[in-house]
């Protein structure tokens, strides 16, 4: 059987982002961009089943600016055998992702659809939970541990305050948490390799997807900041202070 | 316009961030009321009719919903979804896993984690990890919402005296089933709603070492919370991770020991009214957020604080 995995190009999290004086959005020209991290977990998961015999075939598929294919050829270098990028320069929501990647998936019909729980850049944490609920397929969100067996995944994820398991007949839709797995680096000779495989190349109109953003942004701002604090000398100081200046103790 | 709050419960209890949401539903102008899908959820019920300005709570009572199942709980909130102007759940795991569902079932886009109301139509909400707030506008006509619970005050829960109305139960989906639960058992208060919060990370060294900040988190009541790195490193349970990934929290005091403040950390906890920081590196990033700072070995320092505070 087939698995999908969905993956984003955004800005590396290691980078500190700068919000633009207009309030237009943040600047994201010459900043270092990579896999988001969520979704490298995702095909680290995907080539694992793969590797355990679970399934044949791992698809990746990215929606985005012509970049998206160096994303893709990340996704491939890591285990991926074919890319398909979803060619847009428009500004996509999680709503018409999920429908992308619908139009993908009736056209592909994989058995396990993987994805990051969400983007490190938008933060939204909503795109795995459309997309099962467009396909009408059964979800398994932020999975700490995937098992298939029996024509079923059979996932633990991360709650508030501990972890659940649930059962999902397949297909069903899957999205990583951070302790899913710990993804491998990619060698020189697979990124060489993954330059070789298939990646397609499709656009929103020819999948008869509107994409059209529903959510209009006003502005992007800089948070409050925090004004200056004091390093104390010692215990007493702080306990001092904690108690007559800020009176929280 | 009237906003439709989901109840997150554990079918006994009603969570205290549902009483965020409330308030941040009555934001929105118009009525609140409440659904509270569960199974022998009837105390649960009775305890969101006395939230202060919730006018309806709706009950679904099956055995489908006892697990929270995110099919089950999306398909009862559409049964019930007819004529609201607003949906809001928490931004919890529970929030977090049926919303989205029910926005792309409604064909319109969800608002997830908004810290404040500005317009019935007009939400903000952080990005890239709270380093930068959006301001958004909703074309739809019918707005999702998750709501950051430390972004609004929780609404009394005493106080109302809502109706109380039995709705039909959806059928059980059949697409995920609930096989087990594992969840970490503490006396001490919940992370999120903890009035102080004290946090180790990786400069703790070890899970056993964690032990020296217990003293304090009882001396001050407080709840223990840790950094990624902590929990990667295996050191304490991953719920209790503090970050853009994790939880989000704003207590009056957060102690930091042992936390560098990567990013990611500080996205969950930077909103606290107070922060103290116990690092042994005066170069830390968690200092340029901290308002009180201690440079120093925090197996030293810890005790001392202990000691100190009587």
């Amino acid at each position: 059987m087939k698995a999908l995995v969905a993956v984003k190009r955004v800005v590396d999290y290691n980078v500190k982002i700068r919000v633009k004086s207009d309030g237009s959005g943040v600047d994201t020209a010459n900043v270092k961009m990579g896999l988001n991290p969520f979704d490298e977990i995702a095909v680290e998961e995907a080539v694992r089943l793969k590797e355990a015999g679970k399934i044949d075939e791992v698809v990746a598929v990215s929606c985005g600016v012509q970049q998206c294919q160096e994303t893709l050829r990340t996704a491939m270098a890591i285990g991926a055998d074919r890319g398909i990028f979803v060619d847009t320069t428009d500004d996509l929501q999680p709503l018409a992702v999920a429908k992308l990647l619908r139009a993908i998936i009736d056209r592909e019909k994989p058995q396990i659809v993987i994805l990051g729980k969400q983007a490190i850049d938008d933060d939204c944490n909503q795109t795995g939970q459309m997309l099962a609920a467009l396909l009408g397929w059964g979800q398994a969100t932020f999975a700490s541990k995937v098992v298939i067996e029996d024509g079923r995944a059979v996932v633990t994820r991360e709650v508030d305050g501990g972890f659940e398991t649930l059962a999902l007949p397949l297909p069903a839709i899957v999205t990583t948490d951070l302790r899913l797995n710990e993804p491998r680096y990619v060698t020189l000779p697979n990124i060489m390799k993954a330059k070789k495989k298939p990646l397609d190349s499709v656009k929103p109109a020819d999948l008869g997807v509107d994409v059209t953003p529903r959510l209009k942004t006003l502005k992007i701002s800089e948070p409050s900041k925090r004004s200056a604090g004091v390093i104390v000398s010692d215990v007493a100081e702080l306990v001092r202070k904690l108690k007559n200046e800020a009176k929280v103790v | 316009m009237v906003a439709l709050v989901i109840a997150e419960h554990d079918n006994a209890h009603l969570k205290a961030v549902t009483l965020n949401t409330v308030t941040a539903a009555a934001q929105c102008g118009g009525d609140v009321h409440i659904l509270v899908a569960g199974s022998g959820c009837g105390a649960v019920a009775e305890a969101a009719a006395k939230v202060a300005g919730v006018a309806k709570v709706l009950v679904a009572d099956a055995p489908q919903f006892a697990d929270g199942l995110a099919e089950n709980v999306a398909e009862q909130i559409l049964a019930v979804a007819g004529n609201y102007s607003h949906i809001l759940a928490p931004a919890s795991a529970f929030g977090k896993n049926v919303l989205p569902r029910v926005a792309a079932k409604l064909d319109v886009a969800q608002i997830s984690e908004i810290t404040k109301v500005d317009a019935p139509d007009t939400f903000e909400r952080p990005i890239y990890a709270g380093n930068a707030i959006a301001t958004v506008q909703s074309t739809d006509n019918v707005k999702v919402i998750t709501v950051r619970g430390t972004g609004f005050d929780a609404a009394a829960s005493e106080g109302g005296s809502a109706a109380v109305e039995t709705v039909a139960a959806v059928a059980d989906s059949g697409k995920s089933s609930f096989v087990g639960r594992e969840l970490a058992k503490s006396d001490r208060p919940e992370l999120t709603g903890a009035k102080v919060v004290v946090s180790g990370g990786r400069g703790m060294g070890s899970g056993d070492n964690f032990k020296i900040l217990e003293p304090l988190a009882d001396k001050l009541g407080a709840a223990m919370g840790a950094s990624r790195a902590a929990v990667d490193a295996g050191y304490v349970p991953n719920d209790w991770q503090v970050g853009q990934t994790g939880k989000i929290v704003a207590p009056q005091l957060y102690i930091a020991v042992g936390i560098s403040g990567a990013i990611q950390h500080l996205a969950g906890m930077k909103d606290s009214k107070t922060i103290v920081a116990i690092n042994k590196d005066p170069e830390a990033p968690i200092f340029s957020v901290a308002d009180y700072g201690i440079v120093g070995d925090l197996f030293e320092v810890v005790p001392a604080l202990v000691k100190e505070l009587g």
